[in-house]
């Protein structure tokens, strides 16, 4: 029969073309469906265009600093225009690479939106595609605005990171509601571009989920380059007219009323869970709206797993992707390796950067755990010093007892490669004392890690 | 295809074992089962036994020689097979550090494990087994490969607690093994069982706050006892001794006073509602206290076979893990040595010992006469984290008036 397969998979972003490679990969005929590009919002309006962003966004800064080290650039121009389209093609890259991996795969996908039905079938338009093993959920999620208070995303005056992406120009002023990584990063990206940018947070900390030092050093950095901050605020009210916005913010106990040309919504995001047929295949939603899913990442339907941002939290590219392999594999009546949801890497792609991963120290405090704190900072760090990028430090918590890496936290230049260390040993249960044995390359960022372990120790070198 | 004879770990806690007597000779046949050699553990000589059939070759470890568990000590070939180099290269004799090794700065180790006994486990998993003294070799771990990790040890520690093993103190004859002519001292290397007792007893005395209480007691009623049931006993054999109805004695004391008769478990307290006796016993460069099961409700003429039983086996090196763990209490008895008192060491993790000194005659004043009577004294040592004072004080005072008294059992 032509249209059934041993594996279908709804949605061709992260978690489902990595879900259809490694399905293909074992031997199972594999369709993907996709109403839009492949590589979903990842590829084409998230993770990649993003960061070709804040790279051109890194070059402007880079520049403006340039005379500090010896290199006249002159009067620095930017043109958001110029450098969205350059991130278009770079998504546009990454899609095409994706179709090219789904070819060299023999996966065959199917372009349209496709509905659940009994019987692990999947309706797509006229044609039913019907599978013999399962049906892998990974319809991912998109941005949410906040029509309560009069915060409707409209696309021009009120937006989100959708529209941001494909501005001609940046705005004259803009407010960016939410200071998780979304807002963060874009926040980074239109300063650079001389946008005047105030960034709201409700909760009392920009980047809420990350730790406490992690959020005081990038606080400081904003406000220091001239980015407002106001955390802890609430956005009472929005009122938007034809080329502007008026927000009333409350915060330390004021209120005050902000006018800029565009407020971009980044508060969180809402997955993609209605119209797919959950309900006439018996997959039911948590109270939060994910799709519930036992340790098998199985819905409520047998033979229907969910993976990805609509499987539920951290609502991450790089965790939906090994959702993808790991169902791949147990369809295949595999025993993969569990996946550790408290080793789950996070990272912010802005200036500084952050990455963590673990526990932050305040949670360590809750959980009454014995630790103790490593800290290096990059002020004491001969590469950073090298490059300018001194700004912030990586710091290791370690189980006091037995050396276990809690958690890591690392602000700085090439946070988001340097993590990856740190990832590794909690992954295969390295202790502080086995990451400070690795030698550490000289003079690297990297080195940091090395002295923050040392320093939980209490045997710090180079400080 | 020749297989290698490994030291085996041959108890819970042997890391090496010395190679008392070979059994079988270099180019004897074996079949699998049989008794190859002698192995001195860190408790007891053990058999090695052969897992294949064969002819027994390359015999790699001398008798006297301490090989660590997991090494090649010798391989069953087929009759005039030629032994490839893997096998008979397998056992690595602690290696010399190679001139231009990629490691520098370590203190070449003992021998290398071999494969059959290498365990995959997380740096924090052995980190965490280490402290916790469980042998990783035991744990299955659920990692990749098989690998140990935290969670395996997290849920294991949920399902199980390891048996403790356990000795008690006493003075033991000892030999000297290497003694340098002409020289103000002599140094002797720990054996085995040295070396554990050194180990176990480091973490009694100094981190388990112990205190003492001692009672004389009138031994008259009981050695009458012993003699009438020595005279009923008769040809039949198995002399009852003052040693056994001490353990009976204290085994029944301890039913009434459950809370003398725990373990202390770091996070909790455990109180048995079984009694097994620990029973201290000196053998040859050591001691070792095979254990009573169930000595509350054994017959005296049971324990007093039982104990003999088990000195003769601990003095032989013959007993069985089973039978030196578990112990809920330790009996330490020195009379025989005219030691009128003294302290013992606590076996962790029970929360008591008696040491029982010798039986004197001494002038006592009964009913306002001076009377010669026999008298023995036994001094408690408690776990003050299990035992408060007048606990193990209402503990000996039973234990006295059931000794003084021997009728006072059968209550």
């Amino acid at each position: 029969m032509a249209n059934s397969f041993d594996v279908i998979i709804l949605g061709g972003g992260p978690a489902g073309y990595v879900g259809a490679i490694r399905s293909a990969q074992l031997g199972m005929s594999t369709a993907l469906i996709e109403k839009e590009k492949l590589g979903g919002v990842c590829v084409n309006i998230g993770c990649i265009p993003t960061k070709a962003l804040l790279h051109s966004a890194y070059i402007a800064s880079l520049l403006r600093e340039a005379k500090e080290f010896g290199v006249e650039a002159g009067a620095v121009k930017t043109d958001y225009g110029v450098a969205m389209q350059r991130s278009r093609k770079v998504s546009d890259q990454n899609s095409k690479g994706v179709e090219f991996l789904m070819k060299k795969n023999k996966v065959t996908v199917v372009k349209g939106a496709g509905v659940l039905q009994s019987g692990r079938k999947v309706k797509v338009g006229n044609d039913v595609y019907e599978a013999k093993k399962a049906v892998l959920i990974a319809t991912g999620s998109r941005v949410k605005g906040l029509p309560q208070i009069g915060l409707e995303i409209n696309k021009t005056t009120v937006i989100s990171s959708d529209e941001a992406l494909f501005l001609d120009k940046a705005p004259a002023s803009m407010a960016i509601i939410g200071a998780g990584a979304v807002g963060m990063e874009f926040a980074n990206i239109f300063h650079a571009f001389g946008t005047k940018v105030t960034l709201i947070e409700a909760l009392p900390r920009i980047l809420p989920l990350e730790d406490a030092e992690a959020s005081d050093t990038l606080a400081k950095s904003y406000k220091k380059r001239g980015i407002e901050v106001i955390a802890g605020a609430k956005v009472k009210k929005g009122t938007a007219a034809k080329d502007k916005v008026t927000l009333e913010v409350e915060a330390s106990g004021a209120t005050q009323k902000i006018e800029v040309a565009t407020v971009l919504m980044a508060a969180g995001r809402a997955v993609n869970t209605e119209n797919i047929g959950l309900a006439e295949c018996g997959v039911q939603v948590t109270d939060r709206g994910f799709i519930k899913i036992d340790q098998n990442l199985q819905t409520t339907a047998p033979g229907y797993y969910a993976i990805g941002d609509v499987a539920g939290p951290p609502m991450l590219a790089h965790k939906g992707m090994r959702e993808g392999v790991t169902v791949a594999e147990l369809v295949a009546g595999k025993k993969p390796h569990p996946i550790k949801y408290d080793n789950v890497p996070s990272v912010t792609y802005c200036h500084p950067e952050v990455a963590s991963i673990g526990l932050t120290e305040d949670q360590c405090k809750e959980r009454k755990l014995d630790y103790v704190a490593g800290r290096f900072p990059f002020s004491a760090n001969g590469r950073a010093r090298g490059t300018g990028e001194t700004e912030g430090f990586v710091k290791i918590l370690r189980d006091k007892k037995y050396g276990e890496i809690v958690g890591a936290h690392i602000v700085g230049g090439h946070a988001s490669e340097i993590i990856h260390e740190l990832a590794v040993a909690r992954e295969n249960e390295y202790t502080v004392e086995e990451v400070e044995l690795a030698i550490h390359a000289h003079p690297t960022m990297s080195e940091a890690v090395a002295q923050a372990a040392l320093d939980s120790l209490g045997r710090v070198v180079d400080m | 295809m020749a297989t290698n004879v490994y030291m085996e770990a041959l108890s819970p806690t042997m890391e090496e074992g010395r190679v008392v007597k070979w059994l079988k000779r270099d180019g004897d046949p074996v079949k699998t089962g049989e008794t190859l050699a002698e192995v001195e553990t860190d408790k007891a000589v053990m058999d090695l036994v052969a897992r294949a059939d064969g002819v027994l070759r390359q015999v790699a470890a001398a008798e006297g020689q301490t090989v660590a568990v997991g090494s090649v000590v010798a391989v069953i070939a087929a009759p005039g097979e030629a032994i490839t180099a893997a096998a008979a290269s397998a056992p690595k004799p602690a290696p010399a550090p190679p001139s231009g090794s990629a490691e520098r700065g370590a203190v070449p180790s003992a021998a290398v494990p071999a494969d059959a006994t290498r365990v995959k486990a997380s740096p924090l998993a052995r980190r965490i087994a280490k402290e916790a003294g469980v042998d990783l070799k035991l744990v299955a771990g659920t990692g990749p490969g098989g690998r140990v990790t935290k969670r395996d040890l997290e849920a294991r520690a949920v399902a199980a607690q390891p048996a403790p093993q356990r000795e008690v103190p006493l003075p033991a004859p000892r030999s000297p093994l290497v003694t340098r002519g002409g020289e103000p001292y002599q140094d002797v290397p720990l054996t085995q069982i040295r070396k554990t007792i050194a180990k176990r007893l480091a973490t009694s005395l100094g981190p388990i706050p112990h205190f003492f209480l001692t009672t004389e007691m009138d031994m008259e009623r009981a050695s009458e006892a012993r003699d009438a049931l020595n005279k009923q006993l008769g040809d039949q054999g198995g002399k009852v001794s003052f040693n056994d109805i001490i353990i009976k004695a204290t085994a029944h004391a301890l039913t009434k006073h459950p809370a003398c008769n725990a373990w202390f478990q770091e996070d909790h307290i455990r109180y048995w509602h079984e009694v097994h006796i620990g029973m201290a016993v000196a053998v040859e460069d050591g001691l070792i206290t095979p254990v009573i099961r169930n000595a509350e409700r054994k017959p005296l003429a049971d324990i007093g076979r039982e104990a003999k039983e088990l000195a003769e086996k601990a003095r032989s090196r013959r007993l069985q893990p089973s039978e030196y763990t578990g112990s809920t209490f330790s009996v330490s008895n020195l009379g025989m040595f005219d030691i009128d008192q003294f302290t013992a060491v606590i076996n962790p993790p029970e929360a008591g010992i008696i040491a029982v000194g010798s039986i004197v005659q001494k002038p006592v004043v009964v009913d306002g006469q001076l009377t010669p009577r026999r008298r023995m004294r036994i001094t408690m040592s408690c776990d003050h984290r299990v035992i408060d004072g007048a606990t193990g004080a209402a503990f000996l005072k039973t234990l006295k008036q059931m000794l003084e008294n021997p009728l006072a059992m059968l209550l």
